[in-house]
């Protein structure tokens, strides 16, 4: 118990460390994620008629926090992978994905 | 201010001193790799070329026809779609098959042939370019073949360097068994679907080498196009799973892998369930569970590493015990569900088609239907030299290859070789998808051979000439894979470097970086081996050359074994035969068509013919007649049905086609010019699958005394059946004329059991020239005269077979 609380208190301290635009992407996070859950507590609760429109919308969550994961990474700094990549050229493929993901979901949902 | 300032000076003089003498240099450089690029692009042009005119050998040996049997049912699809239009697909109910079930087209076709086919038709009469749906669709596999040469380029490219790409392009334009499936007239599935295959290989690979969501967005479009080609999708969906669970296991795992897989799993998900063949099975099938478990494998691996990135280490290590025994616990939660929900079904969640694949006994035991066909049995050992040749040899050389250096992109190729190997060994029609992964795995053995022969040759980096230009060309994306291999294996190689730089070039940077790089191979295991030595050992220039010269006598010979294999043996296209008379001439035998024909001009619309299965699609697409049965092979007992049709006397079989509605019935003999496909000899496949459903029909009592004959000593039901009456009707005079033996089968090399056959309930309509399809109508009534009946027609034979001696038919095998 005190490990876990030594644990959280010092993630915290790192997490503030860290610029305000990533957290504000958490936030993004934070939300979608919200969003899958009360879908899957519909599922459980009301039932899974029609198939395809929770298929659609719960995986349109978890696709939207992937997306997110990705641009957060491509424009974190201390991130020694993505070197090379400007964080407005990371933004424009964001958008490009996001723009293909919606147009799958919109024609998924029936 | 005073440092500072010195520092800048000094670094000014330092640009200054090594710029002049690297500029000439950089430009002869720059116009070196120019030059290459071209001689590169016009290579690519030549390669594509070749591949779409390897594939015309049965245009111009027979003409632009669609072959075989599946190919005729995706062209009834187009045409259907060029006249109604893209929506009306969707809806699409064939009523014309399956009497009386019908097929719901649109939701159990795979759709993406169609569409290319025809969109390719729509641009082409959008500019006024008057094409027929036919010859489109004759063209289409080999202009798709050519674009997957490219595709292959861009896929050895992007994993090894350029001089690999042109090899791997080079072989998979020419690969036989490629061709086998994208000839002229080949209109299948797998003709676009390898082209997507790569496709989505290599931008995966792209996306995992550069780290981009836009590769990444490019990937999930080409993978959907790939979901609506061909059910080997499937292979992907789990290929990639395998390749993002090896890099994490391996610790190869990095940022640029989560934004390569994690994505592409979600689109590709969704994307799958939108075609509606696969639907939910998207979701609801073991085969798409793999991809699911790595990504909550590749989530997991993910947070641990953001932790350790966040956290100072002794409290990442509390962590990182809390969390994987919280992990363990719900990982053994989620098993439990997943283990449940699997044994559930008595696939264990798998469809039929997949676990044959796992479990290759499996087909054999419980749907002989997927046991019966040709492509699906394992291949023999020398089909794999046929089909692919020199990559036998060299397809293993560059899985060695591939592990110095290895890199993701050289590990995917890895797990793709093997993995392919594995599956084309359980079932043939699988070496097509091996044909790619052997095109670039030997396309990376042959570069690096080349260019070991061509360093021997060649004198030292910087030298002009054609040799220099060939060096520079292959040399040019080295630095690439040198950089990267710097970046993996000898961090402290670069830091020094980067410790003294002044008065250094660039160059001797470079090479430095190089001898880290080789000093770090020379600890390596695989030194024992030196085959990809590279830049320390050069052999001696007699040595290379000979070794260049033997090397591309074996390129000779590959495309010269490729071009006989595609004009001997691919090239046929089953609907039309031919074979040599001994004049020298070609005799050609044009049944089928002649039978769809006399069924499209002679018989009542609404008629239905009953068939074996294969020649269903045939049947409407030419015929245009309602069929009983068609390759689709969807309802085993609706096939049971005609099976036991066929293998029953002639009052049962009369009653089951009168049941059915059936006013004609097609069989396919062989016995009069030598055919071996005929139906006699797939009977007893009707007999296994007839008595898989049915318990009366035994398959022992259609074996005689010598086992499966049709001689005197063949079993009484055998004799009994309407297969052996049809086949066999009249054909003990025709025979004689034809061969001076009474009743003599060409193919089974006997004479034929019972020579007076009498038919009571069918009456015999069409034969055509070459007795190979014959046509029988379904009488309403039984005739009671059968004496009578047979021999007004033996006098109606004398005048239509010719007399022997001049004219035999020349026997086709």
């Amino acid at each position: 118990m005190d490990a876990l609380n030594d644990i959280l208190r010092s993630f915290r301290g790192e997490y503030n460390k860290t610029p305000v635009k990533i957290q504000v992407l958490d936030c993004f996070l934070v939300y979608a994620v919200f969003t899958g859950l009360v879908q899957v507590a519909h599922l459980l609760l009301v039932g899974s008629f029609p198939f395809n429109s929770f298929l659609a919308g719960f995986l349109s969550c978890v696709a939207f926090c992937v997306l997110t994961v990705c641009l957060r990474m491509q424009i974190d700094p201390s991130n020694a992978d993505f070197k090379g990549m400007s964080p407005e050229r990371a933004f424009a493929d964001y958008v490009l994905c996001n723009g293909l993901l919606h147009l799958v979901i919109w024609n998924f949902m029936g | 201010m005073l440092s500072t300032a010195a520092d800048r000076v000094a670094s000014a003089s330092r640009r200054i001193l090594v710029a002049e003498p690297s500029t000439a240099e950089s430009t002869k450089k720059l116009q070196r790799s120019a030059a290459a690029n071209v001689v590169c692009g016009f290579a690519l042009a030549g390669i594509c070329l070749l591949a779409f005119s390897l594939r015309l050998f049965s245009v111009i040996k027979y003409e632009s026809v669609i072959h075989e049997f599946d190919p005729y049912f995706n062209y009834r699809v187009t045409q259907f779609l060029t006249k109604e239009g893209f929506y009306n697909l969707w809806n699409w109910f064939d009523d014309r098959t399956w009497y009386p079930l019908g097929r719901v087209v649109g939701g159990t076709v795979y759709p993406g042939l169609i569409w290319t086919a025809g969109i390719i038709w729509n641009v082409l009469h959008f500019f006024n370019i008057p094409i027929h749906v036919q010859e489109v669709c004759v063209f289409t596999a080999p202009l798709f073949s050519a674009f997957c040469a490219l595709t292959t380029y861009f896929l050895a490219k992007e994993v090894r360097n350029q001089g690999a790409g042109l090899f791997a392009a080079l072989f998979a334009a020419s690969v036989p068994s490629y061709i086998s499936r994208s000839v002229a007239g080949s209109y299948d599935n797998e003709g676009v679907a390898i082209f997507a295959l790569v496709l989505v290989f290599f931008l995966y690979v792209k996306t995992i080498n550069t780290g981009s969501l836009a590769w990444a967005t490019a990937n999930a479009l080409s993978y959907f196009y790939m979901v609506a080609s061909w059910g080997g999708y499937s292979f992907i969906i789990n290929l990639l799973p395998i390749h993002c669970l090896a890099c994490i296991f391996l610790g190869r795992m990095n940022s640029k892998l989560y934004v390569a897989y994690a994505p592409f799993i979600i689109l590709g998900t969704i994307e799958a369930a939108s075609i509606p063949v696969v639907g939910f099975n998207a979701v609801l099938m073991s085969e798409h569970f793999g991809s699911f478990l790595a990504f909550g494998v590749l989530h997991a691996a993910m947070g641990m590493l953001y932790i350790k990135h966040i956290l100072p280490a002794k409290t990442y290590n509390a962590a990182k015990a809390l969390a994987l025994s919280a992990g363990v616990a719900f990982m053994a939660v989620v098993a439990v569900l997943v283990v449940g929900y699997v044994m559930a079904s008595p696939t264990f969640g798998w469809t039929g088609r997949s676990l044959s694949l796992l479990d290759p006994t499996y087909a054999s035991k419980y749907i002989p239907i997927i046991a019966s066909v040709s492509e699906h049995q394992p291949p023999a050992w020398n089909s794999y030299f046929t089909d692919v040749h020199i990559l036998v040899l060299l397809a293993p050389l560059g899985l060695i290859a591939c592990f110095r250096p290895m890199t993701d992109a050289s590990l995917f190729l890895i797990l793709y070789g093997v993995t392919a190997v594995y599956f084309s060994g359980v079932m043939v029609r699988l070496m097509l998808v091996l044909a790619p992964a052997t095109c670039c795995l030997g396309g990376i053995a042959a570069d690096q051979i080349l260019n070991t022969f061509c360093k021997s040759i060649g004198p030292e980096e910087g030298s002009g000439g054609w040799v220099g230009l060939i060096k520079t060309w292959m040399d040019g994306e080295e630095p690439a894979a040198q950089s990267d291999s710097v970046s993996v294996d000898s961090r402290p190689a670069s830091s020094s470097t980067s410790s003294a730089p002044s008065g250094r070039r660039q160059k001797s940077a470079k090479n430095k970086s190089k001898e880290a790089a080789a000093k770090e191979a020379e600890a390596s295991p695989f030194n024992a081996f030196n085959l990809f030595g590279g830049t320390r050992d050069k052999l001696p220039r007699d040595v290379g050359i000979i070794g260049a010269l033997f090397f591309f006598g074996m390129l000779v010979f590959y495309v010269f074994h490729c071009c006989w294999v595609s004009a001997e043996m691919y090239s046929a296209p089953s609907i039309v035969l031919q074979s040599r008379s001994p004049q020298g001439g070609v005799h050609v035998f044009d049944d089928f068509r002649e039978a769809y024909g006399w069924l499209r001009h002679n018989t009542h619309e609404e008629a239905k013919v009953a068939s074996w299965w294969d020649y269903g699609y045939q049947t409407t697409a030419m015929a245009n007649r309602t069929v009983i049965v068609d390759n689709n092979t969807w309802n085993n007992t609706h096939i049971a049905t005609v099976g036991r049709a066929m293998a029953s006397p002639e009052h049962q079989a009369w009653q089951i086609y009168r049941d059915l509605d059936v006013k004609y019935v097609l069989v396919v003999f062989g016995g009069f010019v030598g055919y071996p496909s005929d139906d006699i000899n797939k009977f007893l496949w009707m007999v296994r699958i007839g008595g898989g459903v049915f318990p009366d029909i035994k398959e022992p009592d259609y074996l005689g005394e010598r086992g499966y004959t049709i001689d005197d000593k063949a079993g009484k039901a055998m004799l009994d059946c309407i297969m052996y009456k049809m086949s066999y009707y009249r054909f003990a005079e025709a025979a004689q004329m034809a061969t001076g033996r009474y009743g003599f089968d060409r193919v089974r090399n006997t004479n034929i059991g019972v020579t007076d056959v009498s038919l009571k309930y069918f009456e015999e309509v069409y034969t055509t020239e070459h007795w190979m399809v014959r046509i029988f109508e379904v009488k309403d009534q039984p005739s009671r005269d059968v004496q009578a009946d047979t021999t007004k027609k033996a006098k109606n034979t004398l005048k239509r077979v010719s007399p022997s001696g001049k004219n035999r038919t020349p026997p086709v095998w």
